[in-house]
């Protein structure tokens, strides 16, 4: 195996993460003005902006500012929220969770919308079903997230009754009532994603089916049923998992959205917060529990389709 | 296997006359010309563009009036998309929304072209110390949920459509530059840029006269997809109450203030809706037809 690549791979996550850092520490510095006078409004006293520009780090040089920040976001300290001067780790450490249930369960939905569609569609290219499913993927991608969150709040919670319109119950409290609020938001946004990854797989299905091993196992005499489970659909997925992958950055996008729509208790609604109250200490933590995430999430599925197809290598 | 796109394109080449006529442009067009969703993603755009142009001249009402006396007015021959909590008619604000959302989504695009269209080209062309820093930096930029960045940097420079701009320019030029990139590597090697440096020609005018112009198709394709990007992320920040300040009507914003009484009065929350959809479909639509014009190769 070729662990050059393996590597490689973790000193550019190493990188990204240093570069994520860096970023979100410039959040504050592009602030035009002076950060504290802009947190605290333009009738606070000079004394007490001079207050928190010292508590905030803001007097000392760009470098220093940085290294002191970096080193104690390394150790997980994020400082105080300036709302409630509260540590910012611990009320982050209560947001992953349901972040990361809430895009696992969209992640799960697309998919179940998007591996039919996307097969059927690639076996019959150019029939009407493939049409309908290249209109569906095109309308998908289309629609507004928070305009859908909102239309399905309205029928489903308002109108029929059926779902609660926001909120969150732990899984471990009430797995059915868990289920109950993550049904919406997580349908709106792997709704969205079932749309792309539609796409995605229809065009990797394309692929090996016509692929000289494909026509091969025709040729033997095979079903077309094991033709397609056992040889192209196999072959299609080291592709698939690739895509899944690139959706990752995207899905995260749609689920910020989705929080605020749904008063979903997670890291993207957390940092909505944050920009509403001007809490820049709590919006840089978010942000960067999240970049990082996602980062960690892109790393560990390059290394998966690694060890699905051993002949990657480092372009 | 050869797809119905390859063989179309040799039958043209035997079928048309020679000459300067029979462009790769006006080939791309004519193929752009049959692409039955393309050409209707056009036209959605088409009426979109008229409403942006002509915006305050056309509507029936003045967006901004409000009438207390009509307020939740179902839509009739009157009020066509009916009236909100205001009373002030809902398909002129759209037909004026539709100024805010092209021109944030065209401003922010450019931004998001010429920058990261730039960087791709220095990357691709100049020394690996080069483009490892520039294609590093974007990939640290590529790491953030787009919506994410652009709130984040909304939050540092304040509310306001123009902050919009910036906001979701910066968040695409990764994309630009990742294309650009891509798109140079592929001719670098080429004969007609190692003839044109034999003749002396310095970086600069290479990258603009030779290498911009073969990497130009894929860019535009995606200068397309990009603005239907554009637009939503402009309607959710609008939607956030983070892009378009009142009394500028936006669809995002549109969405957000009627909230509230969707329940009681749907068309307050289904035109908007339907406005953001449309037209970034359109955009989606033209986008995908003028991949498959411009590069017949990929097409299935």
């Amino acid at each position: 195996m070729n662990y050059q690549y393996v590597v490689q791979r973790l000193l550019l996550a190493l990188v990204v993460v240093l570069g994520i850092t860096f970023v979100v520490f410039m959040i504050m510095q592009i602030v035009p003005g002076d950060p504290a006078r802009v947190i605290l409004g333009p009738y606070a006293s000079e004394e007490s902006v001079a207050g928190l520009r010292a508590r905030l780090g803001l007097d000392r040089p760009f470098l220093e500012q940085y290294l002191v920040w970096l080193s104690k976001a390394v150790r997980g300290d994020f400082g105080q929220s300036l709302l409630n001067s509260q540590d910012i780790a611990p009320q982050l450490r209560g947001r992953i969770g349901p972040s990361f249930e809430l895009a696992m369960v969209s992640l799960v939905i697309g998919l179940v919308i998007a591996f039919p569609i996307g097969i059927i569609s690639a076996l019959k290219p150019g029939s009407a079903i493939d049409i309908i499913a290249t209109i569906f993927s095109q309308i998908g991608v289309s629609v507004p997230s928070f305009w859908m969150g909102i239309l399905l709040i309205i029928v489903f919670s308002l109108n029929l009754d059926l779902l609660p319109p926001s909120g969150y119950t732990p899984i471990w409290e009430d797995a059915g009532d868990w289920l109950a609020h993550i049904i919406l938001p997580a349908f709106t946004a792997g709704f969205v994603s079932a749309s792309i990854q539609t796409r995605f797989i229809r065009s990797a299905m394309l692929d090996v089916l016509n692929a000289n091993y494909v026509q091969t196992a025709r040729a033997k005499g095979l079903t077309e049923r094991t033709v397609i489970m056992r040889h192209a659909l196999r072959n299609a997925l080291i592709n698939i998992v690739t895509i899944i992958g690139l959706q990752i950055t995207a899905l995260f996008s749609g689920i910020v959205i989705v929080e605020v729509v749904f008063s979903w208790p997670g890291l993207g609604r957390l940092a909505f917060n944050a920009v509403e109250e001007r809490d820049y200490p709590l919006l840089q933590g978010t942000v960067l529990v999240i970049a990082i995430m996602v980062t960690m999430v892109n790393l560990f599925v390059d290394l998966l389709y690694f060890l699905l197809d051993p002949r990657i290598e480092y372009a | 296997m050869e797809s119905p796109g390859l063989i179309s394109i040799r039958k043209e080449a035997t079928d048309a006359p020679l000459g300067p006529a029979n462009t790769l442009w006006r080939d791309a067009f004519r193929r752009l010309l049959r692409h039955r969703l393309a050409m209707f993603g056009a036209l959605v755009l088409f009426v979109v563009v008229v409403m942006g142009i002509f915006g305050p001249a056309i509507t029936p009402y003045d967006p901004n009036g409000m009438d207390f006396a009509d307020r939740f007015a179902t839509p009739s021959f009157e009020h066509w998309m009916g009236t909100d909590d205001f009373g002030r008619d809902i398909f002129s604000r759209i037909i004026l929304g539709a100024r805010v959302s092209l021109m944030v989504g065209f401003i922010a695009v450019s931004v998001a072209t010429v920058v990261g269209t730039g960087l791709g080209l220095m990357a691709g062309y100049s020394t690996r110390v080069t483009d490892e820093v520039i294609m590093r930096a974007m990939d640290v930029l590529y790491a953030f949920p787009p919506i994410l960045l652009a709130i984040a940097i909304m939050a540092a420079l304040g509310k306001g459509i123009g902050n919009a701009m910036i906001a979701i320019g910066i968040v695409y030029i990764p994309i630009f530059a990742r294309i650009a990139r891509g798109a140079v590597l592929g001719i670098r090697n080429e004969e007609f840029i190692i003839a044109a440096k034999a003749m002396g020609a310095g970086d600069i005018r290479i990258l603009l006269t030779h290498v911009l112009p073969n990497v130009l198709s894929p860019i535009i394709v995606e200068i397309t997809l990009s603005l239907a990007f554009a637009i939503l992320a402009e309607a959710a920040l609008s939607f956030f109450g983070f892009g378009t300040q009142p009394p500028d009507p936006s669809w995002g914003r549109m969405l957000s203030e009627g909230r509230a009484f969707f329940r009681q009065s749907g068309w307050m929350g289904v035109f908007p809706g339907l406005a953001i959809f449309f037209t970034v479909m359109g955009f989606n639509f033209l986008g995908d037809g003028l991949r498959d014009a411009l590069d017949p190769k990929l097409r299935r």
